[in-house]
């Protein structure tokens, strides 16, 4: 016989202020089978978790129902409290008068009404719980990290200096990511390579971290705790392991024209054999089998092979699979920059002297093609006036996407204030939509490029841009004034958008993630779960999760880590009960349930006898990767397959009690 | 494939050069079109600025009449037309109340199943270059021409769906096949100022000064337009610009039909380029073998 004891809290007036409580615990005492019922301030504080564990033990309760707020509140708070007087937590249910009643309504007694339906509902549905046990997956503790930017090294570097073994993929033959591309960083300047370089070097040699370099995730399957997941390490053509970095290989190459070096983004040349910068980690050269002369002519040339003092180069070596088994996952793919074609006005592909940002990144590194000596690319002469155009592609939902790029604002201002500095007595321009500097000495940065660097900053859109007697002709609005401006400079630099790295999609499709329309991975919670993706054991970092700039980028691979070092520090992970589960003896093995399932927590499964001669097959519900949201339930032709908690009787029952 | 010939106002008046020019060479080319019986003004300028239905009902009726008439295709030679007609056809496809309530009005239905073409679309897409390149007997080489497209070919992009609205070159394309070399420049596509020309002519003869001066710049003999309004700017205003800015300019304009024309050894008579206010015949001079214009 059921003992069933009811819960109203007033929430303040949060609740009382619109629903009758002593008229929903009246109407509660009522029910056969409710042996107590009870109103109070606050069901949540200690002096309420305290009456409720009384009146468990006092009355004996078989199980309880909460007239309170959302269950995502509170139902763990209670379900401890009742766990700790020895009742199974699962016959704890709660009746949300709160954001359903309470928040939505005016009218008090309307609302009452509806909050004593909820109520009896849930006392219906209490009355068939049956105990469910959390389920535990033994979890292996290693971890993947997905792409080796500043964001991924971070996540790499701290997870292993926890005691973790771990794995980190990158797809370029170096690892460094867009940071290491960059010049100096702002506010402070600090010179953005000598900040890197020492963290990439950590990651190659600590003892916890397995480097796959040149190397791209082929696919994954399992769930949290027990990943597989399948590397492909593209074929360097190189053994590393013998490799010194000398450099003979690529200075032999004869292709040293006409390849694009995608590291200086197309400002330089690099030969077929090649290391994208010479600070790389590892620092062994990749063969770009796609324009060597080597793969092109049949093998005649084998100048690098030739240059080389331990004959290390290998043109037979192949592509390999390596095969592991993770725990958790870190999605740190980062991102690209947007192609501008789509704003023809701006000339950028048309005119050389009008780049990307990224491009002046390059202009202004040491180690870029001009060894930081800032040089237009159309004839090596050093401009005296540049206009930089923020807003290219960002905040444009006509042309490109609607969101801010956030970093844009200060590298631009960045930007000026190193051209600046460099070409004393030149003068920039800036035209902006809003000045975004949020973060800590941001404003300060910007401000100060505008009073003592003297950038002209001009608020308003650019309009057309073209050549005219050897200039840029700038055409743009100046809105504070009011007026139309047109600027000749001698080059201009477009501050393009963000947007997720090539491929991210097809990746969060291979892990069972969600990302937004943009393609950025999506958080399981924005605010309150920012490093977890929907799906357990797979966590997100840096710009593939949305536009953010270094600083962030580290803070989120350190809270990635943390998760993950946390999980790790039990030997099992719990999954929550209420996940699905198969009568054996009436599935028909259709597989409907299969098909529906977005988290391929279906797989099948024989039935065999003593003999070893198989009898069936029905499906079988994997528990870690299962989230018990139902949608299998509603495929089943037999009515085979149930979520735990949320059996079809229960069902009925809460909607038998809002009839009667 | 029965198509239909939209002249809309213009060239009936005064840009009756391209009509007749237009005709000139598709009887050359052997391309039959018919006039759609009984049209009406496309809308243009005034109709889309007062009243949204009257500007769809406009073109929408003329549409109608070729769509039931069983014709596939709609050459609108203006560029405001086939801008006004294709507008009208998009908003027509995109939403079903509004095609109700237009075509109840018009009292004919509409199945928005024709290809609306203006005159570059018409000559590349339904004649094709294989056959303008045939007919060409007199190539125009030495002449340097720059075409020039203004706003409402291109513009918006999202309907007009033709070329790329910020650099397009599909009439620079026809051009090449006449054997004249065109001139590459910056303002293909800028303002020209439009029908600003009656209220604010002080405008138009800036943005059209700054149009004709860069083609200036740029090296090219004449410049080829395929919209009636960008011809009565650059032509008709170009005089006064000469004078306010005190620098000569002294560059033809024509209709893109009239240089093919030229190359297809039409007659300049017959394609009517002695209408234009910049005279175009010391220019010709540069073609040889020209028949004479006197």
């Amino acid at each position: 016989m059921a003992r069933i004891g009811v819960f109203v809290c007033w929430c303040g007036s949060n609740i009382a202020g619109t629903v009758d409580v002593e008229k929903v615990r009246e109407e509660a005492a009522k029910i056969p089978g409710v042996v107590s019922a009870l109103d109070y301030k606050y069901m949540c504080s200690d002096p309420g978790q305290n009456s409720l564990r009384n009146i468990i033990k006092e009355k004996n309760l078989t199980g309880i129902v909460l007239a309170a707020c959302s269950p995502h509140m509170h139902e763990n708070t209670f379900r401890k409290a009742a766990a700790k007087e020895g009742l199974n937590p699962y016959f704890v249910e709660i009746a949300n008068i709160r954001e359903q009643v309470s928040w939505v309504h005016e009218d008090k007694e309307r609302a009452t009404a509806k909050a004593v339906d909820l109520m009896k509902m849930m006392v219906e549905k209490v009355k068939r719980d049956r105990p469910i046990e959390d389920v535990r997956v033994p979890l292996n503790k290693k971890a993947l990290v997905i792409g080796g930017g500043i964001a991924g090294i971070q996540a790499a570097l701290d997870i292993a200096n926890g005691g973790v073994e771990v794995i980190l993929v990158e797809k370029e033959p170096s690892i460094g990511g867009r940071m290491i591309q960059l010049d100096e960083t702002f506010p402070t300047l600090d010179c953005s390579s000598c900040i890197m370089t020492p963290k990439m070097v950590e990651a190659n040699q600590h003892p916890n971290i397995k480097l796959y370099t040149y190397s791209e995730v082929e696919d994954i399957s399992g769930y949290i705790g027990n990943f597989k997941v399948k590397i492909k390490k593209k074929a360097r053509s190189v053994v590393e392991k013998d490799c010194t970095g000398c450099g003979e290989c690529w200075n032999a190459c004869p292709m040293h024209k006409n390849v694009k070096s995608e590291f200086n983004v197309n400002l330089s040349e690099r030969t077929a054999i090649y290391v994208p910068f010479p600070q790389a980690v590892p620092l062994v050269p990749v063969l770009d089998r796609s324009v060597c002369l080597h793969f092109k002519k049949g093998g005649k040339c084998q100048k690098c092979y030739d240059a080389c003092g331990p004959k290390c180069i290998n043109f037979d070596l192949q592509d390999e699979i390596i095969e592991e088994t993770v725990g958790a996952i870190v999605a740190s793919t980062g991102y690209d920059l947007m192609d501008t074609s789509m704003y023809g006005e701006y000339g950028y592909g048309k005119y050389k002297d009008v780049i990307s940002g990224l491009q002046f990144e390059r202009l202004l590194s040491a180690s870029g093609p001009t060894e930081g000596v800032i040089k237009r690319p159309s004839d090596g002469k050093t401009p005296q006036t540049i206009v930089f155009v923020q807003c290219v592609g960002s905040r444009d939902p006509e042309k490109g996407v609607p969101y801010c790029s956030k970093v844009c604002c200060m590298y631009t201002a960045k930007h000026a204030k190193l051209f600046a500095h460099k070409v004393h007595g030149s003068q920039s321009y800036v035209f902006y939509i809003d000045i975004r500097s949020t973060s800590k000495g941001y404003e300060e940065f910007v401000r100060s490029t505008m009073e003592q660097d003297g950038a002209i900053y001009l608020r308003g859109r650019v309009s057309k841009i073209y050549e005219d007697e050897g200039k840029l002709i700038v055409k743009g609005a100046d809105t504070l004034s009011g007026n139309q401006v047109e600027i000749a400079a001698d080059m201009v630099v477009l501050a393009t958008g963000v947007i997720p790295k090539k491929g991210s999609d097809k990746l969060a499709q291979m892990l069972g993630i969600s990302y937004d329309k943009y393609g950025f991975f999506t958080e399981s919670h924005p605010k309150l779960r920012p490093a977890e993706s929907s799906t357990a054991g797979i966590f997100l970092a840096g710009m593939a999760q949305g536009p953010r700039d270094i600083p962030e980028s580290v803070v989120s691979g350190s809270a990635a880590a943390s998760k993950i070092l946390g999980l790790f520090s039990k030997n099992e992970y719990e999954v929550e009960g209420t996940i699905a589960g198969v009568n054996e003896a009436t599935c028909v093995a259709c597989f409907y349930c299969q098909r529906v399932c977005a988290y391929n927590a279906i797989s099948r499964k024989e039935i065999k006898d003593r003999s070893g001669k198989l009898v069936k097959v029905v499906a079988n519900v994997n528990p870690g990767l299962c989230t018990g949201c139902g949608a299998c339930v509603n495929a089943c032709f037999s009515k085979s397959i149930d979520v735990k908690g949320f059996m079809d009787d229960q069902i009925y029952a809460e909607i038998k009690a809002l009839a009667v | 494939m029965k198509l239909a010939y939209y002249p809309g106002c213009s060239l009936k008046g005064t840009s009756f050069e391209y009509e007749v020019s237009l005709l000139k060479i598709l009887e050359t080319l052997n391309i039959e079109v018919k006039e759609i019986p009984d049209w009406n003004c496309c809308g243009a300028s005034a109709a889309h600025s007062i009243n949204h239905n009257l500007s769809v009902a406009l073109p929408a009726r003329n549409l109608a009449i070729a769509e039931n008439g069983g014709y596939e295709s709609v050459l609108a030679p203006c560029a405001a037309c086939s801008n006004r007609l294709k507008s009208a056809d998009y908003e027509l496809k995109t939403d079903d109340i509004l095609k109700k309530k237009i075509t109840d009005s018009l009292e004919m239905p509409y199945k928005s199943e024709m290809s609306i073409n203006n005159m570059l679309e018409f000559l590349i897409g339904v004649v094709g270059k294989d056959k303008i390149k045939s007919k060409v007997k007199k190539p125009l080489s030495g002449l340097k021409v720059a075409s020039y497209y203004g706003c409402l070919l291109v513009r918006p992009p999202k309907i007009m769906k033709f070329d790329d609205p910020e650099n397009p070159v599909t009439m620079d394309e026809l051009v090449v096949l006449t054997g004249a070399e065109p001139v590459d420049y910056s303002f293909k596509t800028e303002c020209c100022g439009a029908i600003n020309s009656l209220s604010k002519p002080d405008v138009v003869m800036a943005l059209t000064g700054n149009i004709l001066y860069d083609i200036k710049k740029h090296g090219a003999d004449l410049v080829v337009v395929a919209c009636p309004l960008c011809h009565s700017n650059l032509d008709v205003r170009q005089r006064e610009i000469e004078r306010k800015y005190d620098e000569k300019l002294g560059l033809p304009v024509l209709f893109i039909t009239e240089l093919l024309g030229l190359s297809f050894g039409i007659n300049p008579k017959d394609l009517a380029i002695d209408g234009h206010m910049v005279a175009a015949d010391r220019v010709l001079k540069k073609i040889e073998g020209l028949p004479n214009q006197q």
